[in-house]
């Protein structure tokens, strides 16, 4: 490889049928939701609310994955970049997703209903920050926020392929710090404003690490099922090795652990307590049905993952790293779902879990989201940073 | 020379590209006992000196599991069996609380265990030499440089052909190791008395550690802070109050939540006349009624209330509770004897509420009935 004339990277146009899919899924997506939105708002409005988090979850990992390789400046990541770097662009989605749900905010948000605000003077003393105004341009300036940092550190990095500057490094690394606790402030904002708000009187300081913690992990997942999948077909460089894969294996067991160290930070220390205004909220998924939806959760998105990754040949084997991709990515939909779902199944008479066409539609919209964007943006680009100084020593890589 | 045993050939290698290739190399020439020595895990040398998938892993899962398994039995012993105790209304197999303990002696035993046995098994304990120490060679490879050993103890070992092959493959410093005569020769036993003096020095340290700092550093400053705090603590002495006693009674005429207070202490007539029993026969009621009569009446009055009880000769025997005066006093009678007493009997107010009160009385008239049983009381 010492040899400069071997080519590390071909650009390979993308597949036609994937936009096909990635448009007929978004396009099955979005007219459900419509059907869902005039069948029933409020279901159909929850619903997507699990959507516009798991479309989150995948854009903000991905710009973290980012800032991380920045900062820390590894070597084996730099081959990825790009990937998380299309990936990140799926935050362009999410204000469109959240549109209906900004002109819905009522069907969904307690705080905002007259009646609990008179009867419950917690809800009220929260209303300095709970108040439709505030939370509207609280989370119009967090889209702003990311997308001013998506085009800083994602806009050089493509310039990069052209000029190979090198300086590039210095600057995306600096930007990275400036990105860290500004994505810290956003996330546990996002966080609290979408899913803990749901329960206006409940809260949890841990919460926006919980929601972190699986988002990293959802956008882990994605990026190793595309890379690989893209590496087995040969759209990016054929120097790749087990050794590469073997880090998305363990991060993936990382954040895997990291995920039920919070969540079980989160149930221990509130179970300890044993306060009404906190136990509320695990109450509610303790009972009528919920409670094996509770209990599944540890399986789904811990022990099951935590077993699968645990040895080295499956951190390193590409067709099982696949698989568990694939686990991880719809467990944290099983997650999101378990969060947001029991305050709809709150309202109405059956308060047991409810799954059907309006939930089904989540994971085709979300999938419509991830395929549209990503063959849109990746079929202009390169999908390896041919440009950056340290593309060869990535792809060198060895454990 | 001559007398020493051959243990092995080393040779250093300077980079760790060199030492994966060397490793490589000795696979490839048929040697079975070699060793490397690097300074730091180099990642792929499992694959280059062809290595089987160490078992350590499981050894450790299966010490884990051991552990998780004592861990969360010595709790369950402890916590739910022998001694159960109500911490916070919690169950008393309360196993989110037992998740950090079992964690955390999950990976100690995993971890120690390994170790210890690595040392007994490996290193065959208590044997505490090896031939490579104190080299040249180890002096290399524990700081900055790469190390290749192939034993004599290999079927295929020739020491010049071995030290020639090491050259060829780049080897340096290609250098002979003998087995150090008075190594091999001393016997070393576990009971050595230099190990045993060790051992005892090392237990009077750690006990008079542990004493020290249990008994002693916890009551110095700053670490007692939170023990002497300026609260009153019962039974001690108090420098607050003039009269020097840390409990105090509440202050006069505080009422507790739910009482009233009795409103005749001082008129047996007018309570015997306007005080009725509030309470009915029920099962409920007499048990609860038996229980505290058991506890509070019976030492002197008897179980059956006959007067003559386990503090007969201590204490003046109260008449027996069977008399006709007795039975035909009201409740209201008996609940004014309760609450105020009557010449040599105490008040029984600050032992029993009023509801028990009611419940004794109810239990005093079925032992009265039992006495005087009338016809048709069977049905
Ligand atoms: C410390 C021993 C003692 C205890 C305990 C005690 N009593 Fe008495 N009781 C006496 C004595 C002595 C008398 C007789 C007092 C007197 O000389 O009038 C008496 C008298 C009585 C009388 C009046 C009997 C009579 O014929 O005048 C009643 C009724 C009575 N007790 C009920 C109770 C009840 C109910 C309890 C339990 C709450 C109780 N006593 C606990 C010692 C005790």
């Amino acid at each position: 490889m010492s040899n400069d004339n071997i080519v590390l990277y071909e650009r390979k146009p993308l597949p036609t049928k994937l936009p096909l899919l990635g448009w007929s899924l978004l396009l099955i997506g979005v007219v459900l939701t419509f059907l869902a939105f005039s069948t029933d708002n409020v279901r159909a409005s929850y619903n997507l609310i699990i959507v516009l988090m798991w479309v989150f979850s995948i854009g903000f990992g991905s710009l973290f994955l980012i800032a991380l390789e920045h900062i820390v400046g590894s070597d084996w990541s730099v081959p990825f970049r790009r990937l998380s770097e299309i990936l990140a662009a799926v935050l362009f989605a999410t204000p469109l997703i959240a549109l209906p749900l900004f002109l819905n905010l009522d069907q969904v948000f307690s705080w905002l209903n007259p009646v609990i605000l008179d009867s419950d003077k917690y809800v009220k003393n929260k209303s300095p920050y709970l108040n439709e105004s505030f939370f509207v341009i609280r989370n119009i300036f967090v889209f702003l926020v990311m997308f001013l940092f998506y085009f800083l550190l994602v806009g050089r990095s493509l310039r990069q392929d052209k000029t190979g500057k090198a300086d590039t490094k210095k600057w995306s690394t600096k930007i990275s710090a400036i990105f860290m606790p500004i994505f810290a402030i956003l996330i546990t904002v996002v966080a609290m404003d979408w899913l803990m708000s749901l329960e206006p009187k409940w809260f949890s300081t841990i919460f926006g690490v919980y929601y972190f913690a699986g988002s990293v992990l959802t956008a882990l997942a994605v990026l190793t099922f595309i890379a690989i999948t893209l590496a087995e077909n040969g759209y990016i460089s054929k120097y790749l090795t087990e050794d590469h894969f073997y880090n998305f294996g363990a991060l993936m067991f990382a954040f895997t652990n990291f995920w039920a160290y919070i969540a079980f930070s989160q149930f221990m220390l509130i179970w300890y307590a044993n306060i009404p205004d906190e136990t509320m909220w695990y109450m509610q998924r303790g009972g009528e049905g919920w409670m094996t939806i509770s209990l599944g959760l540890i399986f789904i998105r811990f022990l099951i993952p935590y077993m699968a990754l645990v040895t080295r040949p499956s951190k390193s084997n590409p067709f099982r790293l696949k698989i568990i991709a694939v686990w991880v990515f719809i467990a944290h939909y099983y997650d999101l779902y378990w969060v947001i779902m029991p305050e709809y199944t709150k309202k109405t008479e059956l308060h047991a879990p409810v799954y059907s066409w309006f939930e089904f539609t989540v994971p085709i919209l979300v999938l419509g989201v991830i395929i549209v964007v990503f063959s849109l943006v990746a079929g202009k680009k390169n999908l390896m940073p041919i440009g950056d100084p340290k593309f060869r020593k990535g792809l060198e890589f060895h454990l | 020379m001559d007398n020493k045993i051959l243990h092995s050939v080393t040779a250093i290698f300077h980079t760790p590209d060199d030492i994966i290739k060397a490793a490589k190399a000795v696979v490839k020439a048929g040697y079975k006992k070699f060793d490397v020595h690097t300074p730091y895990p180099v990642h792929g040398m499992d694959q280059a000196m062809k290595l089987k998938r160490s078992p350590l892993g499981y050894f450790a899962f299966a010490l884990g599991v051991i552990g998780a398994t004592l861990g969360l039995l010595l709790m369950y012993w402890t916590m739910t069996v022998d001694y159960p105790l109500n911490i916070g209304g919690k169950p008393t197999f309360p196993l989110p609380a037992f998740v950090p303990v079992t964690f955390e002696i999950t990976v100690l035993l995993a971890s120690v265990a390994t170790v210890v046995s690595m040392i007994v098994i490996f290193f065959k304990f208590p044997n505490n030499s090896h031939p490579l120490h104190d080299t040249e060679y180890m002096k290399q490879v524990s700081s900055d440089k790469y190390g290749l050993t192939i034993e004599a103890a290999d079927p295929n070992f020739d020491f010049e052909k071995v030290k020639d092959f090491l050259s060829k493959i780049g080897g340096t410093n290609v250098e002979a190791i003998y087995y150090d005569n008075d190594e091999i020769n001393s016997k070393l036993t576990l009971l050595e008395p230099k190990f045993l003096t060790g051992l005892a020095v090392i237990s009077v340290l750690v006990i008079t550690i542990t004493y020290f700092s249990l008994n002693k550093l916890m009551f110095m400053q700053p670490f007692n802070w939170m023990m002497d705090q300026q609260k009153i603590t019962a039974m001690k002495v108090s420098t607050f109050f003039d009269d020097g006693f840390s409990m105090r009674l509440p202050v006069e005429g505080t009422v507790a939540r739910g009482f009233k207070p009795y409103p005749y202490p001082d008129s047996v007539e007018l309570a015997s006349r306007v005080l009725v029993n509030p309470l009915e026969f029920s099962d409920v009621n007499l048990e609860n009624g038996k229980r505290k009569y058991n506890t509070f009446c019976s030492p002197c009055h008897d179980y059956h209330g006959n007067g003559v009880a386990r503090l007969n000769g201590q204490f003046p025997n109260p008449p027996s509770l069977h008399t006709d005066k007795v039975r035909e006093w009201s409740d209201g009678h008996l609940y004014h004897i309760i609450t105020v007493g009557q010449n040599t009997m105490p008040s029984y107010d600050k032992q029993l509420t009023q509801e028990e009160k009611w419940q004794v009385i109810l239990y005093v008239r079925a032992l009265q009935r039992a006495l005087n049983a009338q016809e048709g009381d069977l049905q």
